[in-house]
């Protein structure tokens, strides 16, 4: 079989569980041609020879009961796997080795997957096209010199590109969903608690999920049912009753009420995506799903909102990475020295600024005039979906107000860049899942999503929804290997 | 007024201060693991062999809440007759120090999981009562260790992690006295109920004190200054003492106080500007996101006043009502429970008063002699018993029971073969009594004429000489009666 990293997970599993194909040959189909795709720069640390050694233990004795048989997959360096170094992007973490590994991608091997390595992605998660990278940016597959989204930018270029049948990524504000729009593949974010961050390198803890990113809507149902998992050693893990998502996948959503919220019709948003938003109307009706238009007038304040929560809690949760316990330490004359030091020279730009933001806002003095006033906004963010929902059964809006943009091209502007942002961060606000399809190309030829938004814990429906729309728009993506000499 | 007279007052020239007083105690909650990890809590293990991943702040590393030190924090709240809040919340106190892994300390600020409550202490001149105004939890921090290495500070996180209780009084202590008896009671109260073993020693428990000074009279307070992490109620006691006659020389000298946090140096017995109110830590208090509220339902807590023991203050009030004890001797036999549980042991099988008596006087000189608590006591509340009904019944005299107490202080014996053993037993035959007197007459002759003469000081003299020739042993009453006779 040639064309075996051409296959969609559920296509590798069906052919592992009729032994029509070994995990080893799986594995080493994705190895060389992760090899050969060094350009795309989508790994940060290769586990390359491991994972063949496992692959090849895996045929030895295969359990085909497991919900992903011996089926390789790189994932995002933000989780920290055991025994395998876990950067982050950073300069900081960059000698780190966990001794631990996240319960989410415990969960995975524990289903038979097999750790082909860790994927690049934005320093701490921090940015929105992977430039941040202390590792350097990733290339999108889709053209050269273009950014693969962010900050699960490694992650998207290398499920794309075919590096990796399927992975994982996390999402604090988008960065699961604007790359998988980026880069023409389908990213879920699932409902705040559902996935545990045991584990996973802290952003914004209350915002942080970690999520499935597939090339269809089928193997990202698998994924997620995979991944999704109460953990009691995460405190706002959520005891619900988890679908088998995959087994309960259906593409019929007759008479599911789909909204349309006015606000997300933003100044100056291009022709095409307003174009792909009407056609994904269009869509949904042709499925039998009924269109109704919806207000969340607090859409306005989502991103200010966020960019205030996010660097509040990120300056917090960075505060551990000082040089005293482990990753990188500079030198200095006494503590405070080196402190400075080690944090001056360990953290990007963009994680400084960041940390900055966020120390000012919770600062004695500026705290009720930033953070908990962005605190009332958040829970009127939430409450328009509360309301929304009353109505609808789901959300239907643009993944990102364009499509991919060059590398370099927006990295003297931070709040150009942070607008990238703008759809998706109100789902991380309101705790709510989100799912970014494929459903068009721009006249670029580069890929545009649509996101559809559920009700809390109604992964379910809409992956239903997602799974549908897939079928109508029946998107291909284009990619050339242009980066394979 | 009996008031006045134990009123701490600072005298300078015509003034007189007053001292105004606030502690926050932090006492370490006792408990098998810390607060946010299953790491043990065990005192004196090898540095860094009671580290978890959480409590090392390793990345993606998640706080979960141990239970147990949250209905430890409610029964304390309880027995401080205090406010359970149903929904408290944890805050992240961010600064950066490197004992602290995280970068911040999980703590409440805004909701404590205890509010308002009070604490009665018994003062020489009657009760006081001192306020609380919360109880909240919070991580301890690790320890720095500065004198190991020349240049190196090392850093032991066994602690790191571990909970706290910090129970925060309102200034309503006003002397030494009063702080030496809120904290004594305080630690009493989280004896009795197993909240806190206070012990001192081991940091279980310390307090950083505040102190204003004002013109008696005045109703303002003074501009306060805080003396951190002061570990003994003596080193308190001292530090309040130099801080206020500090803050009184200074307004005397017309110069005003700066609200500043202070350490006391316990070898110059000063306290020293650690920071001022311009240097204070921008600590950026916000809900911890990894946290939930802290929800418990009443039933929680119902349940949680079903454990609760008989308290101190109770158990002084049954123990006057029922046992017809003074308020002195009951407010020190109830100060801890192990000492009311040995008295009321001891009394079940003898005389009250007698039993109260040799606890309050011979055991608690002995055991402090001895530098022992009183579950260290070698004799057990059952020989002491034995040997109040020795007493009691006459087989040895008041006399010869210090020297059997004596002996049993050396070992667990029991008193009864002490007395066989060493041949103690009262001599209480009158007629072998008869004898001895008879002799000591006889062997004082001069003595006995001028007794009969008229010098009736004497008669001790004969008392003394008959104790003297018996060893001891002669019972007192009896020889009094047959001296009497005789001379």
């Amino acid at each position: 079989m040639s064309d075996i990293t051409k296959q969609s997970l559920s296509e590798l599993i069906k052919n592992i569980k009729d032994k029509k194909l070994s995990s080893t040959e799986v594995t080493k189909a994705f190895v060389e041609r992760s090899e050969k795709s060094k350009e795309l720069n989508a790994y940060v640390t290769e586990d390359f020879s491991a994972a063949i050694d496992k692959a090849k233990k895996f045929d030895e004795n295969p359990n085909l009961d497991l919900k992903l048989p011996g089926i390789p997959m790189a994932v995002k360096d933000l989780f920290c796997t055991k025994n395998v170094k876990t950067t982050a992007g950073s300069k900081i973490l960059n000698n780190f080795t966990p001794t631990y590994e996240s319960t989410v991608t415990q969960n995975i091997w524990n289903e038979g997957a097999i750790l082909l390595g860790k994927l690049n992605c934005d320093e701490f998660a921090m940015g929105s096209s992977n430039e941040t990278s202390f590792f350097g940016s990733v290339q999108n597959p889709i053209d050269k010199d273009l950014v693969p989204g962010g900050s699960s930018g490694g992650s998207s270029s290398a499920v794309a590109a075919q590096l990796t049948p399927i992975t994982i990524g996390t999402d604090t504000g988008g960065s699961i969903r604007q790359p998988a729009s980026f880069t023409g593949i389908v990213g879920l974010k699932p409902t705040y608690g559902s996935c545990s961050r045991y584990g996973i390198v802290a952003f914004a803890s209350s915002l942080d999920q970690a999520g499935p990113m597939a090339q269809n809507v089928r193997d990202c149902a698998l994924l997620h049912e995979v991944i999704s998992s109460y953990d009691e050693k995460d405190s706002t893990s959520i005891d619900f009753k988890r679908n088998n998502y995959f087994k309960e996948l259906t593409n019929n959503i007759k008479g599911k009420k789909i909204g349309i919220p006015k606000e997300y019709r933003v100044d100056g948003m291009p022709k095409e995506i307003e174009d792909l938003w009407k056609k994904g109307i269009d869509y949904v009706k042709d499925c039998g799903a009924e269109i109704i238009d919806i207000s969340l007038p607090h859409t306005n304040y989502a991103l200010p909102t966020y960019y205030i929560v996010a660097p509040a809690e990120a300056s917090s949760n960075l505060a551990r990475y000082d040089g005293v316990k482990y990753g990188f330490r500079a030198d200095g004359e006494n503590l405070i020295d080196m402190y400075e030091k080690t944090r001056s020279e360990g953290f990007g730009a963009e994680v400084q600024r960041r940390i900055m933001i966020g120390t000012y806002v919770l600062s004695s003095g500026y705290y009720d005039a930033y953070y908990l006033k962005a605190q009332k906004v958040r829970k009127l963010i939430k409450n328009d979906f509360d309301e929304a929902y009353k109505k609808v059964d789901a959300i239907l809006t643009p993944s990102t107000p364009s499509s991919a943009f060059k590398i370099g091209e927006k990295t003297n502007d931070p709040v150009s860049m942070y607008l990238n942002d703008i759809f998706t961060v109100p789902v991380n606000l309101a705790g709510l899942p989100g799912i970014s399809i494929p459903a068009g190309h721009d006249a670029k030829g580069y890929p545009l999503g649509l996101q559809i938004i559920g009700k809390a814990f109604d992964e379910q429906n809409l992956l239903n929804i997602a799974y549908a729309m897939e079928e109508k728009i029946n998107f291909k993506n284009k990619i050339t290997d242009w980066w394979i000499k | 007024m009996s008031k006045d007279k134990s009123e701490y007052l600072i005298n300078r020239k015509d003034n007189q201060y007053e001292v105004v007083i606030g502690l926050e105690v932090h006492a370490q909650v006792t408990s098998e693991s810390k607060l946010f990890s299953t790491s043990s809590t065990k005192f004196g293990a090898e540095p860094n062999t009671q580290v978890s991943l959480v409590d090392a702040a390793l990345p993606g590393m998640l706080p979960v809440i141990n239970e147990y030190c949250v209905k430890q924090a409610i029964k304390t709240g309880i027995g401080l007759k205090a406010k359970i809040n149903k929904r408290s919340v944890f805050d992240r106190k961010n600064y950066f120090y490197a004992d602290l892994p995280q970068g911040y300390q999980i703590s409440q600020f805004k909701d404590p999981i205890v509010g308002e409550g009070k604490v009665i202490l018994d003062m020489p001149d009657g009760q006081k009562e001192v306020g609380i105004e919360r109880l909240h939890l919070e991580q301890d921090a690790g320890k720095s260790i500065h004198d190991l290495d020349p240049k190196n500070t090392f850093v032991d996180l066994n602690r790191s992690g571990v909970a706290l209780m910090e129970i925060v009084s309102k200034p309503d202590l006003r002397s030494p006295d009063e702080v030496n008896a809120y904290v004594k009671k305080l630690r009493s109260i989280m004896r009795y109920l197993g909240t806190c073993d206070g012990n001192m020693q081991e940091g279980s428990l310390r307090a950083d004190v505040n102190v204003s000074v004002r013109k008696k009279g005045s109703k303002e307070f003074g501009t306060r200054c805080e003396i951190k992490n002061v570990n003994s109620i003596k080193f308190m006691q001292m530090a309040i003492e130099y801080e206020a006659n500090r803050q009184v020389d200074l307004i005397e000298d017309g110069q005003s106080i700066d609200q500043e946090t202070r350490l006391f140096d316990t070898k110059k017995n000063e306290t020293r500007s650690m920071r001022s109110k311009e240097d204070a830590h921008d600590y950026r208090y916000f809900p911890d996101p990894d946290l939930l509220p802290l929800e418990v339902s009443e039933d929680f807590i119902e349940k949680l006043k079903l454990e609760i023991p008989e308290l101190p203050d109770e158990k002084k009030k049954r123990f006057i009502e029922k046992f017809k004890l003074s308020p002195y001797e009951a407010t020190i036999l109830v100060s801890d429970n192990e000492t009311s549980n040995y008295f009321e042991n001891v009394i079940k099988k003898s005389d009250v008063k007698l039993a109260t008596n040799w606890i309050i006087g011979e055991l608690f000189a002995a055991l402090n002699e001895k530098n022992l608590e009183i579950t260290q006591s070698p004799i057990s509340a059952g020989n002491l018993s034995k040997l109040i009904n020795l007493i009691k019944d006459g087989t040895i005299s008041g006399k010869i029971a210090k020297t059997v107490f004596e002996h049993m202080m050396e070992g667990d014996k029991d008193p009864k073969k002490i007395v066989e053993e060493k041949g103690l037993k009262q001599e209480s035959d009158p007629k072998a009594l008869e004898a001895l007197i008879d002799k000591v007459i006889d062997d004082n002759r001069e003595k006995a004429t001028e007794f009969k003469s008229g010098k009736v000081k004497l008669f001790g003299f004969f008392v003394g000489q008959v104790m003297k020739v018996s060893a001891g042993k002669a019972n007192p009453q009896l020889v009094n009666e047959i001296l009497k006779k005789k001379l």
